[in-house]
């Protein structure tokens, strides 16, 4: 049975095109998906991102609990309302998911985990938790809408309650804090996204989501669907779970080592095994590849190296850049003349440090 | 949604066949096809003079979602090509069943083309796939 967000009619009525992603019915354009893109590179587009699963966790041994669990340190998190991304490993050191956790106080912090592996991340986090009685609590009463793109702050501020808005305009990033949007509804109101622009991740109770995305419309944010979420997020720069890494992967191999704190002491699941793989060195690492011939870059595709083959994991064409990109798990070393494997036509790809664009501007070298 | 032109004749694939009055034979996708599609980015187009046969791929069209093969409806010799999609993918998107053609083909047996399907026949097709 696939599940629907509370704007499923919405989409519907817009004439999205909808798609099973991960066991949800959801958008995947409302129309065409480059020009989506163009709109959150260039002004404001939102997303319906309710299909991701809100955890909250509730004791007094939280954060201790989450010290355990999470591949980054909580202890970074010393304010209310600050945001951390983590992985989440398993005792081999395999990425089980990748998430945000929020910080409310000692005894109350959130996650925000991916929809594709929700039983199983659940199931783990329920099982680690026993240890810590942390309570946990999945919350589908909420919505959650991703309004993204250069005018996407501004869009939303103009939309709050008039004594929020300087507090709002004023948030950091990765921060998060709350508020009254539209007809006084209670936001949730974190400056995050999977796009490389600047924008907020809204938190909605689910009764209010179709009001504050009709709100967010009528204020000129375009409606966009998953098609243009992930050809931002890999211009961005920034990993798929379950197409860039998974329970086979450690986060060295997913370009994921600056989310891995390897603070004195903290004895975190998956720390050993990383620590091994560290030390034995690292067999596989993730580039980034940009194709300047014509022609679409996809997953699954065989990568030629001179130390042997790899495989293309996230590709697309990049309506930013004009050209195809992709990230790739390749044999570590000098990998010499890059080749990928389109139906049978060996073609020569550059090798690229990403992200390939950020703030609506291809980075240097792309 | 077009409407599906009713002088075309269509593989199950969802390429389209029109035959022209100097029996030229010019083919092209379906408007519903380009709809599943989403935005094209990039077209293989056959070479000129290379022969084709009926069902066998001779183009690529390729979406920012996915690549996917197109079928010659008949055989023959491939004489014109759109060089138009080189620059202007999107041209298929635009307008499917015009502009948006793909190649055309001097046809060598027209009886094959009795064997197409009509455009009522592809629209139940595409019909019952939808439901």
């Amino acid at each position: 049975m696939t599940e629907k967000t509370v704007l499923n009619d919405t989409h519907r009525a817009s004439g999205a095109r909808m798609v099973d992603f991960g066991g949800w019915d959801m958008p995947i354009n409302y129309g065409s998906q480059i020009e989506e893109h163009h709109a959150v590179r260039r002004d404001a587009g939102m997303f319906d991102v309710s299909h991701m699963t809100v955890v909250d966790l509730h004791g007094p041994r939280t954060r201790e609990f989450l010290r355990h669990l999470l591949a980054n340190n909580v202890d970074k998190l010393k304010v209310g309302g600050k945001a951390l991304y983590s992985c989440m490993l398993n005792e081999q050191g395999g990425v089980i998911d990748d998430l945000i956790v929020y910080f409310f106080d000692e005894a109350h912090f959130r996650l925000v985990v991916n929809a594709a592996t929700r039983a199983k991340d659940l199931a783990w986090i329920e099982q680690q938790a026993k240890a810590y009685g942390v309570e946990v609590k999945e919350r589908p009463d909420f919505a959650m809408v991703a309004v993204q793109g250069p005018n996407a702050r501004a869009r939303v501020i103009g939309l709050l309650h008039e004594v929020d808005r300087p507090r709002i305009e004023k948030l950091g990033r990765f921060a998060a804090a709350a508020a009254q949007g539209p007809h006084g509804m209670p936001l949730f109101i974190a400056r995050t996204g999977y796009t490389g622009e600047d924008g907020f991740e809204i938190i909605v109770p689910s009764e209010h989501a179709v009001a504050l995305w009709q709100a967010l419309a009528a204020a000129g944010v375009k409606p966009a669907g998953l098609g243009a979420r992930d050809t931002l997020r890999l211009e961005a720069g920034m990993n798929l779970y379950g197409q860039d890494m998974d329970e086979s992967v450690s986060p060295w191999e997913a370009n994921l080592g600056w989310t891995i704190a390897l603070d004195e002491g903290r004895d975190f699941i998956g720390r050993k095994a990383l620590e091994a793989q560290k030390a034995a060195g690292v067999p596989r690492v993730m580039v980034g590849l940009v194709l300047d011939e014509k022609g679409v870059l996809r997953h699954g595709q065989k990568v030629l190296t001179a130390n042997g083959e790899g495989e293309v994991l996230s590709g697309s064409f990049a309506p930013t850049l004009d050209k195809a990109v992709a990230f790739a798990r390749i044999p570590a070393g000098e990998p010499g003349d890059v080749r990928v494997d389109i139906r049978g036509r060996e073609v020569p790809v550059r090798v690229v440090k990403y992200p390939f664009v950020r703030d609506g501007k291809p980075c240097e070298g792309i | 949604m077009s409407e599906i032109p009713g002088d075309l004749k269509f593989l199950k694939s969802h390429e389209w066949a029109r035959v022209e009055d100097n029996g030229l034979v010019r083919v092209g996708i379906s408007d519903h096809a380009q709809g599943q599609l989403g935005d094209l980015v990039y077209v293989e187009l056959p070479e000129i003079g290379a022969s084709v046969q009926a069902g066998t791929g001779v183009a690529v069209v390729e979406s920012v979602k996915a690549a996917s093969d197109i079928y010659s409806p008949v055989s023959g010799e491939v004489v014109e090509v759109n060089e138009l999609l080189n620059d202007k993918p999107e041209t298929i998107n635009e307008d499917a069943f015009g502009e948006g053609w793909i190649f055309a083909v001097r046809i060598s047996d027209r009886a094959e083309l009795d064997g197409l399907l009509d455009a009522d026949a592809y629209a139940e097709q595409i019909e019952n796939e939808d439901h």
